[in-house]
């Protein structure tokens, strides 16, 4: 047992290199055979998240490594005052974060020899998908900032060619690009700050920057903060903060196990988890570390409050996600690692099983979307539905679900370091997702039966990673619980280690508040005592905001008719006038210069030793000319 | 006496003599198995050339050195002939007659090659050189039935004899002047004689001949496009690494040659070199004389490497000679089995390949993407460590010259990819692939992509052997 410890530890890059491995397989060899396609993708996950199991173990049993971690890397490319590594670095944090991605994308896999049972892509979506776990997990173990990049771009190529699948259809090809581009913004502000980072620090590995970083503070405070929020604009895009948050809810035109793989485990985590690593940084940047938790806690707030009046099951989803990201980024923002990384992991639980659950409903349903033309699918599909239920209580915040323990961590860090006013809006933030998550559970799964439909329940391959994840979002959350000892915090931690305690006031409240909004939502959409349409008409001018997200698409739409298409068309004429016909031009005079040269070349060898003794006789005037044979003359110099 | 040194020339020598007497007691049909064995004494020879990393030593009076620069070089010649020889075993066992002395030729040219690289003295260098040139003479003309093969052979011959005739009359000077043959002792230059920088002006020349830069390359296209596909191929990577491991040699291992104004003349050469073989690739239509200039073109990048005069360029020259010559062997590869199938070496010949032969159409692209520089394949990292090193002493003209021509050479390197990939083949059946050349091609590919990626597997043996060349 130590013996397979150690050799995880000390073998931590085999865990994405063996999805690689599958991906490369499955491409070259085994695009024709679905069955062997998807179990070397799944048995390939499998050995990944077994190692993973043992880098805990070997976390656990030598607990100096969650402060100093493991590093070992072999040098990549180097150059003058430039030497980049690619390795492994183990923490808590990354033992983590390995256990959930590769947890998850494992599940997943099962989960997707079922749902896309039958699909012409089939090989083609477990070479996705293994691939795409390959890049998270590669970017999890990342040494530097550099590795981290490289990483983070492959994670974004593949949300890519997930997003967009089906690319039969106009509007998943649409969402790849709007998820790529909208990215690719971040991806931006990340770059230029890393380049900085190694241009005022000289180095971007993350070991030797946490050393250098405070006295880098001292130093050069505005510089600091100005990195901080290049490397934060990152994060904006690839987990989806306020207003890069855009391309999220339209990445739902990828197959539903891709949506869970996504939003639950994978790329979406990413921004969170590249801010915990540059933790160090943050925590000596104050005014860029309040930026970040004033965002996070904004757009947990602002999500929410559009996921109240979405129709679609999965768009619901996808704005909690982002909800539910801007918590965890909040809980960075007010310094506290632990707590973020603990939401990270059981939102990582519930959000995927809700998104598998989902993802069977839409199965079973044929691509219906609108939660309103569902409803009482939990006669047909029990399994489904509880499963639905108990990852909306999970989400919602119910003692001992998964989701209460962390999100109490978070409530109480935010009070507790004394930001007040967001831990309010995240209190309000926390009713209004009871709210909307139980009126998709009693609109969808309850309620009268839409005739229309004739549900079924998924098979077996589909239920039992479902079936995982419902025990993990119910009792996942209790190693963080305050009552453990040496829990959660203990290993996943900045600085010194905190216990956590607990504050009955924050959790009262917050369950408090939890039950009424799904009080609410019992009334409204479980037993119709209050007509929803009479609501939506009160609240007429805030509904239509929120339904149709506050309009950001349109804002962002009108930004682009306006400046990028005014300007585009200027610069159209620019290009099409004057820098074409410049490239014109010299592409003419080269081509003309090119032929003019080549009739030099006639095939006569008299001619080419004319050439070659005039050459010569040239060369020998060029050095005379450049001073080069009488050089030893002007210095005075006598023949050896 | 230390033979050990010579360890691998005398291993090659006599590797070559016994495949001489194979050769002549074998008849035809025997080709194929003299083929394979010389894969396998080539496979041996490379084997050696790893246990003499480190020796640095020279030796015989100061005629021989054997530092890592030179067994990396050695490397080079080694293994672009292996990959030549997979590639075109089947194109020799194609030749008409009782000509079984085509593998012999191109050891004895290896050996010559080993030769230069090692060369402690003028005369050594010159012997070495003369064993490359004569064995290429006759490896140039080797397709005997081809009118267009024994014209190369006899432009070749007389063309070689003038640049030989010039670097021996350069050595004659700068010997007369010098009173010396070994590169060590060559006065510095700044109590150097004129006449002996007119004799090292004449090396140049010389030099410029064998690496086929501007404005001595007119030959090169000739002969390429007359010489036996793997000839060019051996001609173009092989010899051209041996003349710049020669100049290297001459130019910065003794004092005479290295201060800035003779760095005037390696720059103008550089500069032409780059820009007129660049320019003239763009109108060819043959895909061998549009490789002879991508090749000139290549030689003028390697001479910016040169010109920066320090270990860094050594180092960009080292590296890049390697990965030029796995990718154009690549190339070449690729040539030689379309040309076989076809009968062509016309650029349209390749319409369509990636339906006739995916595997050839990939190497192909990937191998032409790297000679223009795109990353992530090796040639990325070769320009850009050559490129570094000039810019690095803060001269930025040659660099900004080797920016722009290599954005123009990726017009004519992928003109053929579009032509590969877009066109409709004229003849879809596929294109056969036999088992040596599919090797050579998969070896190249990998090489090209994996040194891309990750260079330091390379760079860091030739930053080394860089570094032994200055003694350091």
């Amino acid at each position: 047992m130590t013996d397979f410890v150690n050799f995880a530890l000390y073998h931590a890059w085999l865990i994405p290199a063996l999805p690689f491995l599958a991906f490369v397989l499955i491409v070259f060899g085994l695009r024709r055979h679905e069955k062997a396609a998807a179990a070397t993708a799944i048995s390939l996950t499998g050995i990944s998240f077994l190692l993973a199991l043992g880098v805990a173990g070997a976390v656990f049993s030598r607990p100096e490594l969650v402060e100093k971690p493991l590093v070992y890397s072999a040098r990549w490319f180097s150059m003058a005052g430039l030497s980049v590594e690619m390795g492994c670095l183990i923490d808590g944090t990354s033992a983590m974060m390995l256990f959930v991605v590769t947890l998850i994308s494992t599940l997943v896999m099962i989960y997707s020899t079922g749902y896309m049972h039958g699909d012409e892509g089939f090989t083609r979506f477990f070479a996705y998908l293994s691939l795409f776990a390959a890049s998270m997990l590669g970017l999890v173990i990342a040494t530097n900032f550099l590795q981290l990049f490289v990483f983070w771009e492959l994670v974004g190529l593949c949300s890519y060619l997930l997003i967009g699948y089906y690319y039969y259809k106009v509007s998943a090809r649409e969402a790849a690009k709007k998820a790529f581009m909208t990215t690719r913004v971040g991806d931006f502000g990340l770059l230029v700050g890393i380049v900085l980072i190694q241009t005022f620090l000289g180095t971007m590995d993350f070991v030797e920057l946490s050393g250098k970083l405070p006295a880098f503070a001292k130093e050069a405070p505005v510089l600091l903060t100005t990195i901080g929020f290049l490397v934060f604009i990152g994060p904006i895009g690839k987990s989806g903060q306020f207003p890069l948050h855009v391309w999220l809810p339209d990445a739902m035109e990828g197959p539903s196990p891709v949506s869970a793989l996504i939003h639950a485990a994978t790329m979406v985590v990413a921004g969170v988890y590249l801010v915990a690593r540059a933790f160090t940084m943050f925590s000596v940047a104050p005014e860029a570390q309040h930026f970040v938790a004033y965002l996070g806690g904004f757009t947990a707030f602002f999500a929410a409050s559009i996921a109240l009046t979405q129709r679609e099951m999965k768009r619901i989803l996808a704005y909690s996600t982002i909800s539910q990201l801007g918590y965890m980024i909040m809980a960075l923002g007010v310094g506290s690692l632990t707590a973020s990384m603990f939401h990270l992991m059981t939102h990582a639980y519930f959000k995927a099983l809700m998104f598998l659950a989902a993802g069977s409903a839409l199965h079973a349903l044929h691509g219906k979307a609108d939660i309103f033309e569902m409803g009482g699918l939990y006669r047909k599909m029990p399994w489904t539905a509880a499963f639905m239920v108990i990852g909306a209580i999970a989400i919602a915040g119910i003692p001992p679900f998964a989701g209460f323990w962390s999100k109490d961590e978070i409530l109480v860090m935010t009070k507790l370091h004394g930001f007040t006013g967001l831990y309010y809006l995240a209190s309000v933030t926390a009713f209004m997702t009871a709210f909307y998550m139980f009126r998709m559970v009693f609109t969808a799964f309850f309620g009268k039966e839409n005739p229309e439909n004739h549900p079924h329940e998924s098979p077996v391959s589909m239920l039992v990673p479902m079936g995982v994840l419902a025990v993990l979002s119910v009792v996942g959350g209790l190693v963080g619980a305050p009552f453990v000892a040496k829990g959660f915090g203990y290993w996943v931690r900045y600085g010194a280690y905190h216990h956590p305690e607990f504050h009955a006031d924050v959790a009262g409240i917050s369950v408090l508040l939890a039950l009424l909004g799904i009080a609410l939502a019992w009334t409204i959409y479980g037993a119709k005592k209050v007509a929803a349409k009479d609501l939506a008409a009160k609240a007429g001018f805030l509904y239509t905001l929120s339904y149709n997200k506050y309009y950001i698409d349109e804002l962002f739409q009108w930004i682009n008719r306006v400046f990028a298409d005014g300007t585009g068309k200027i610069l159209y004429w620019v290009d099409l006038y004057i820098v074409d016909g410049i490239v014109n031009g010299l592409a003419r005079l080269t081509a003309f210069a090119g032929e003019r040269f080549r009739y030099v070349q006639n095939g006569q060898v008299q001619h080419y030793a004319l050439v070659f003794f005039a050459s010569v006789v040239f060369i020998i005037l060029l050095s005379g000319l450049l001073g080069v044979t009488t050089a030893g003359v002007q210095s005075g110099g006598v023949a050896g | 006496m230390n033979f050990n040194l010579l360890s691998t020339e005398i291993a090659t020598a006599l590797f070559g003599s016994v495949l001489l007497i194979l050769s002549l007691v074998t008849g035809k049909d025997a080709r194929r198995g003299l083929g394979h064995a010389t894969l396998a004494g080539l496979l041996v020879l490379l084997l050696i050339t790893f246990t003499q990393y480190g020796i640095n030593s020279g030796g015989f009076s100061g005629t021989w050195i054997l530092d890592d620069y030179a067994v990396f070089m050695k490397q080079v010649f080694i293994i672009a002939a292996i990959l030549v020889v997979f590639a075109g075993k089947s194109y020799v066992e194609d030749f008409t007659g009782n000509c079984n002395e085509f593998y012999v030729l191109m050891v004895f040219a290896l050996l010559g090659m080993m030769g230069m690289a090692s060369a402690g003295d003028l005369i050594t260098l010159y012997v070495s050189l003369e064993t490359m040139t004569i064995s290429f003479y006759i490896l140039v003309a080797y397709n005997l039935t081809s009118g267009k093969s024994a014209e190369a052979g006899l432009k070749y011959l007389i063309l070689g004899a003038l640049s030989s005739a010039v670097i021996l009359y350069g050595m004659s000077l700068v010997y007369g002047a010098a009173g010396t043959t070994l590169f060590a002792k060559m006065p510095p230059v700044s109590v150097a004689s004129p006449v002996l920088l007119l004799g090292a002006v004449m090396l140049v020349a010389g030099f410029g001949f064998k690496i086929a830069a501007v404005p001595f390359h007119m030959w090169s296209p000739d002969i390429y496009e007359g010489a036996p596909t793997p000839v060019t191929a051996f001609l173009a990577v092989a010899s051209k690494a041996a003349g710049f491991a020669a100049m290297l040699r001459v130019f910065l291992g003794g004092t005479p040659v290295a201060p800035d104004n003779w760095l005037g003349i390696i720059a103008v050469l550089a500069a032409i070199t780059m820009i007129i073989g660049n320019l003239v690739a763009i109108p060819q239509t043959g895909i061998k004389r549009m490789l002879a200039y991508s090749s000139i073109a290549q030689a003028g990048y390697i001479l910016v490497g040169l010109m920066a005069a320090d270990p860094a360029g050594v180092n960009g020259v080292l590296f890049y000679s390697m990965i030029y010559a796995v990718a154009n062997v690549g190339a070449f590869a690729v040539v030689i089995a379309v040309e076989r199938a076809t009968g062509s070496d016309e650029i349209a010949v390749f319409g369509g390949l990636w339906q006739r032969q995916p595997l050839l159409a990939s190497v192909m692209t990937v191998c032409l993407l790297s000679l223009a520089g795109i990353p992530p394949m090796a040639g990325f990292v070769g320009k850009f460590l050559l490129f570094s090193a000039i810019m690095d002493q803060g001269i930025y003209w040659p660099a900004f010259i080797g920016f722009v021509m290599s954005m123009i050479s990726v017009y004519y390197y992928l003109r053929v990819a579009l032509v590969i990939w877009r066109d409709e083949p004229k003849d879809p059946a596929p294109i056969a692939v036999e088992s040596g050349m599919r090797l050579a091609v998969m070896a190249a590919l990998a090489v090209t992509v994996v040194l891309g990626v990750y260079p330091a597997v390379l760079s860091d043996l030739s930053l080394a052997a860089a570094k032994s060349f200055f003694g350091m």
